[in-house]
């Protein structure tokens, strides 16, 4: 099932070549620590921002359609992995603010991972399904995993993550399953499929120490749990009085697992179809409280120190942000930063935390004591913002 | 303010507020080009086989037992037709 291409696979589109240097004095020197990139995703565009001085360094244009678009980074922080909705997998020099590479390679893409040495690009695709992996300095195709299963002859992928030793985990939503790839060097690619899951899971992702992994479902009461620790795999429900004999409400947009609300012991997740978030002891795996929330929750995302977790909701509740203090489950601020909050990302330690706001064209950064608003950057339709410490994160 | 109120409710539909809904709410699972994503393309040729009052229903009561919700909530019956012909003449592309 497993097709492996090397020297075979077309090569991405050649770099062009910069300004002369006589022209031009020197840049000056730099790190990337403090970088970041955001999405434009109207105008298949990013921005490449410093979280320094709160700055935009430049727009990256030219990156097709950025509807969902997520970013992995490569181990030395220079290259950003964009993952478009239209297949396209973009290389992003993020010093140099130009396109190192790009290819397209599905018909409709939901998201990627960076292996953990750095040297495989998997991108999760809707359109025709499946996984593809690619060289991470070349873009060359790799691999190629079909989601062909007894359940579903094909299967659009979600909840892709890395995990340690060269593999990727990742979720079928049709045919409801979890599979395991891995990449060993010089070896055959090997799969490992946990089946009957349950029915449409939307989305998953995994801890940082890259154990437990979690997916949401929407066809079914309850959470799916992978303790990817113990041999062999096991697909395991977790809370399965989550959602018994409860109407859920419509849901106008599908909450996302990506930079969930994990702290050192509990992990705080959004429910599907209610006001409220879930909170989950990772050592028994029990749910231990609710928090009730201002609206349906989209992204529930841990401050770095895990003290607090931040909140944003579904349209059309989706012009406020929450904060909720991990230790007593309470909603400790409420914000305002305007209509259609899609997003928000901490600073590394996480001093600030920046919100892209969409129909605002802005994104806001706050800090995250006081509260106060420190900067106001003005961005085109900004859905996700990433920063560059996220290519040292297991399953980012 | 209640003035106000009233007056919006009974207005014509804001085709403008509706295309924005469209593309950027509808978007989030359909695809801002509508080309789909977890939900279906909805493209002209996509939906080339349904009438548009089915489109129209089909927002309105969504799909029981997939994640399209019923949106009825959020829409008067003219503001659902409304997106269900932009939707079938193409014209958000």
């Amino acid at each position: 099932m497993i097709s492996r291409r090397g020297l075979m696979a077309a090569a991405p589109l050649a770099a062009v070549s910069g300004p002369t240097m006589a022209q031009q004095p020197a840049p000056a020197l730099r790190g990337t620590g403090d970088l970041g990139v955001i999405i434009e995703r109207a105008n298949g565009s990013v921005l490449i921002v410093e979280t320094t001085g709160r700055s935009i360094l430049k727009r990256v244009t030219g990156l097709g359609d950025l509807s969902h678009a997520s970013i992995s980074f490569s181990r030395d922080e220079r290259f950003a992995y964009l993952f478009g909705r239209d297949g396209g997998l973009t290389k992003i020099d993020i010093l140099e603010g130009r396109i190192a590479a790009r290819i397209v390679q599905g018909g409709n893409s939901i998201g990627g991972a960076i292996s953990d040495d750095g040297r495989l690009i998997a991108v999760s695709n809707y359109e025709p399904g499946g996984v593809k992996v690619f060289d991470a300095e070349t873009l060359a195709l790799v691999a190629d995993v079909p989601a062909v299963s007894a359940a579903a002859p094909k299967s659009k992928t979600v909840g892709i993550v890395d995990v340690p030793g060269r593999a990727f985990v990742y979720t079928l939503y049709d045919a409801g399953e979890i599979w395991k790839l891995e990449l060993p060097e010089g070896a055959e690619p090997q799969l490992t499929k946990l089946t009957g899951i349950g029915k449409l899971p939307y989305d998953a992702n995994v801890t940082s120490d890259g154990r437990h992994y979690f997916a949401g479902l929407f066809g079914e009461d309850g959470v799916v749990h992978v303790d990817l620790w113990q041999e062999p795999l096991r697909a395991k429900r977790v809370l399965a009085n989550y959602g018994r004999g409860q109407e859920p409400l419509p849901v106008y947009k599908m909450p996302h697992f990506e930079g969930w609300g994990a702290t050192q012991n509990k992990l705080f997740l959004p429910a599907v179809g209610r006001d409220e978030l879930l909170v989950i002891d990772l050592a028994t795996l029990q749910e231990i409280g609710r928090v009730k929330t201002h609206g349906q929750p989209v992204f529930a995302v841990a401050r770095p120190d895990g003290r607090h977790i931040w909140v944003n909701y579904a349209h059309p509740k989706n012009n406020v942000v929450e904060v909720v203090d991990s230790e007593t489950l309470a909603v400790v601020r409420r914000l305002e930063p305007g209509p259609a909050v899609l997003h928000l990302e901490f600073t590394p330690r996480g001093h600030e935390a920046w919100v892209s706001v969409r129909d605002t064209d802005t994104v806001i950064v706050y800090n995250t004591r006081t509260f106060a608003e420190k900067a106001r950057l003005a961005a085109q339709k900004p859905s996700g913002i990433f920063f560059t410490a996220r290519a040292h994160v297991i399953g980012k | 303010m209640l003035v106000l109120a009233s007056a919006a409710a009974s207005a014509e539909p804001d085709r403008e507020r509706l295309k924005h809904l469209l593309v950027q709410e509808c978007g989030s699972c359909h695809g801002l080009t509508l080309n789909g994503g977890l939900g279906r393309p909805l493209t002209r040729e996509a939906l080339a086989n349904f009438p548009v009052e089915t489109v129209r229903d089909i927002i309105l009561d969504g799909l029981p037992g997939t994640p399209m919700p019923p949106w009825r909530p959020l829409l008067s019956i003219p503001e659902a037709s409304v997106i269900a012909d932009m939707l079938k003449s193409g014209e958000i592309r």
